[in-house]
């Protein structure tokens, strides 16, 4: 079986499966207890955040530790919006957002805040020259992801966060789930305030999420008790879950240009195996190095996800987030692809572990499935 | 725009005719220190400066670097040209576009170093200023207090052109004025004495008590975690002594002499800190002392307790507000660890109405009283733990093989 679903999850390293039941075994005890056993535990997630700041360069009392990306968006984007809300409540995102921001800011709205939906241009792109324009006196938080789980489009970030260094009073989140590891992140050369990283995404465990909270920034929290995580977020410290997710994050960002260039050329041989293949039509993006995306118009992607898999081979439709609600993508609509695109779109992603023979193997076997759907479809047509 | 070389003047030091190759050979030590991450950069020592050649990287990150390096005055960014004029010219308006500023008034300043360029200093400023004036109707010329001044110095090889002046740490550098033992407790106060010690060129190793069981781990990780941060100002290395001080502090404890017992214990914490300088061949003690600030820092106070040792005792605090002290805790990044709430053992047995005015002969009176004193200072000195901190190593784990983990 091959696995080409990389954007949904990844297989977890040997470390971090090893280290997880090292640490559950050795250090169970509650790491806001005052004995000896909860010191040493907490110690360990003090060193955690201390790596993690040494990885992008902050402070370590800038991160704060949840239980998934989703939550780590949703408590950005409620957190701040909430405490800033004496000054303003409007706020900027795009119609792209993975699930877990667009579904937050549609809950936003109906609380009575005013979003501004950027669109999006045909590649997936956000027009920085828009985001300045739509930027007003009482705009408090600009949310926008770095790159797109579904197509892989990747933002101007740099462009974008050059628009808002003119507006210093506008907090920028980026949900970077996608791209740490795969891309350059850089926290303070963007300016950025709150980040999000999901480390089940880089080869780490389920169940810990990461958000960065620049120093100064203010979030009003959505879980209350205990004042673990300097009061952002009640609830008992995951030691393990924390220690071996920091692990994962380090190694891939530590790797990550040669990843970007192994990728990049995995990405590009399967577009150039595809780029004439009947029924396939390759989803123009300028895409981030571990994701292709394509259509096959007027056939239904379920379908040729199922077929891949009796061959063994496993991809996916759109987000795992959203797959499962059998409507045309939102992502791609967005996009203003036309509407037999949209319902029809396969997402292929890499890992480390895929080689050139995997990828000319998944060609042979996407060609398969489609020529074999249309010949179905033709007949049921007849 | 980008910058090609940074100029890196020096503090009052250069004033000091015999020493001063020895404090240059110093300052090019903690700057290569402080810049070893950037492999690209290039730094010389020429005529009281450093230059630092850019080589494409942007000089942001490169200053804010250097702005904590003891010994820097202040810096400046700058183009570097070839020493003629128009290039002079061009460069001095690429200079002057960056600044965004609404700055109204400018003057150009030319120094001419090299003494063969063809134009006098006095040519200079009104050929570059005029061309700068013409490409920028905006500006006028205030030669007497102007909002952006143009400077211009010209060298054999290359004219520098720049406009910005930054203001940095200054001082001396660390260790070329020798070295005292700091009494480092977890509070706000002395990691800022600290500091100030160590940008007058003191080499510092740090002194912390600790009462255990009274005071918890915590308040000795805190105590690590702040010797960590001043490492980086140590050029990147701190010792820190962990002294146990349990015995002694119950002891005066059980003297009945609450009023008295704060003295008694800041007594006790300087005899130790005097055994140690002379075991570490330091010369004087630093504390975090600010006059009037508490009971054992009126000036009463400060006279007794100061009697127990023949080194000198330096207060750079002494004369600041709580406020000044905090803002510089903040600004050297101490203030967020100096506030975690964990008890030091300053803040344990603290009677209701400690004596501001202690009486000399009293006390010594009382200590003369407390069993076995010299033997349980001895000993505190004896059972001292030594660890050398470093910027980015504060959390000590519960066995070292457990760093593998992260």
């Amino acid at each position: 079986m091959l696995y080409f679903d990389h954007c949904a999850s990844t297989p977890p390293h040997e470390d971090v499966v090893r280290t997880l039941s090292e640490i559950m075994t050795r250090h169970y005890a509650n790491p806001s207890s005052l004995h000896r056993a909860g010191i040493e535990a907490e110690r360990l997630i003090a060193r955690a955040r201390e790596v993690l700041a040494g990885v992008f360069g902050v402070s370590p009392a800038e991160w704060v530790f949840t239980s998934s990306g989703t939550e780590s968006n949703n408590l950005a984007i409620f957190g701040a919006a909430r405490a800033m809300q004496h000054r303003g409540r409007h706020l900027i995102t795009s119609p792209t957002e993975h699930a877990s921001v667009y579904e937050t800011f549609r809950q936003l709205e109906r609380e009575g805040y005013e979003v501004s939906w950027l669109p999006v241009d045909r590649q997936g792109r956000i027009d920085p020259q828009a985001l300045a324009q739509s930027i007003r006196e009482d705009t408090t938080l600009v949310s926008l992801m770095h790159v797109n789980n579904e197509t892989g489009a990747v933002q101007p970030i740099s462009e974008l966060a050059a628009v808002l260094a003119e507006h210093p009073r506008v907090l920028f989140h980026v949900d970077a789930v996608q791209s740490v590891g795969k891309l350059p992140v850089m926290l303070r050369p963007w300016r950025i305030d709150l980040l999000t990283l999901s480390p089940h995404k880089l080869r780490g465990p389920k169940g810990t999420g990461i958000l960065y909270v620049r120093e100064g920034v203010r979030l009003q929290p959505l879980l209350f008790g205990g004042s673990h995580e300097a009061g952002r977020r009640a609830g008992t410290a995951n030691t393990a879950g924390i220690v071996t997710s920091v692990k994962a994050v380090r190694l891939a960002v530590e790797s990550q240009a040669e990843r970007a260039q192994r990728m990049g050329r995995l990405g590009e041989r399967l577009r150039r195996r595809l780029a004439d293949a009947q029924g396939i039509v390759l989803t123009k993006v300028d895409a981030a190095p571990h994701i292709v995306h394509l259509c096959c118009p007027s056939l239904k992607s379920e379908v040729i996800v199922h077929l891949l898999e009796q061959e063994g081979f496993l991809v996916s439709t759109q987000s795992a987030c959203s797959s499962k609600s059998g409507q045309p993508s939102r992502v791609l609509q967005a996009m203003r692809l036309e509407r037999p695109l949209a319902e029809s779109g396969i997402r292929i992603s890499f890992g480390d572990e895929h080689t050139e023979s995997d990828i000319d193997r998944l060609a042979d076997a996407l060609e398969r499935a489609v020529a074999r759907l249309q010949q179905l479809e033709e007949g049921r047509g007849e | 725009m980008t910058y090609d070389v940074l100029i890196l003047r020096f503090g009052e030091f250069t004033l000091k005719g015999k020493n001063r190759s020895r404090f240059e050979k110093r300052m090019m030590e903690h700057v290569s220190q402080a810049i070893k991450a950037f492999p690209e950069l290039e730094a010389r020592c020429v005529f009281g400066r450093i230059y630092v050649a850019l080589n494409g990287q942007a000089h942001g990150e490169v200053v804010d670097r250097l702005r904590d390096v003891f010994g820097i005055f202040s810096i400046s960014p700058a183009l570097s040209t070839q020493p003629e004029l128009e290039a002079i010219r061009e460069a001095g308006a690429a200079v002057i576009a960056a600044q965004r500023t609404k700055e109204q008034t400018f003057k150009t300043s030319v120094r001419r170093v090299w003494k063969a360029f063809p134009h006098t200093s006095q040519e200079m400023n009104h050929l570059v200023g005029g061309y700068v004036l013409r490409l920028n109707p905006q500006l006028k010329v205030d030669v007497h207090s102007p909002d952006l001044e143009l400077r211009v110095e010209i060298q054999q090889d290359a004219a520098l052109v720049y406009c910005e002046t930054i203001r940095t740490a200054g001082g001396f550098p660390y260790g070329t004025n020798g070295k005292a033992m700091l009494l480092l407790s977890g509070g706000i106060d002395s990691p800022v004495a600290g500091w100030h010690a160590m940008r007058r060129g003191l080499e510092l190793e740090a002194v912390h008590f600790y009462s255990y069981p009274y005071t918890s781990e915590q308040a000795r990780d805190k105590v690590i975690a702040l010797a960590s941060r001043l490492s980086g100002f140590a050029g990147g290395r701190l010792r820190l002594h962990l002294v146990p001080f349990t015995e002694l502090q119950t002891s005066f404890a059980q003297m009945k002499q609450d009023p008295l017992i704060i003295t008694m214990m800041r007594r006790a914490m300087l005899r130790i800190a005097d055994q140690l300088a002379r075991q570490h061949g330091a010369l004087a003690i630093v504390t975090g002392d600010s006059l009037g600030q508490v009971a054992s820092q009126t000036l009463g106070s400060m006279h007794v307790i100061g009697q127990v040792t023949s080194l000198p005792l330096l207060r750079p605090l002494v004369m600041m507000d709580k406020q000044e002290i905090i803002d510089r805790a903040q600004a050297i990044g101490t203030y967020d660890v100096s506030i975690l709430p964990y008890e030091d053992c300053c803040t344990l047995f603290v009677p209701r109405s400690p004596s501001t005015k202690p009486n000399l002969r009293v006390v010594e009176k009382v200590e003369s009283f407390v069993d076995g004193y010299e033997r349980m200072v001895e000993e505190a000195v004896a059972a001292t733990e030594t660890m050398e901190l470093t910027p980015d190593h504060a959390v000590r784990l519960a066995s070292a093989s457990e760093e593998a983990w992260f």
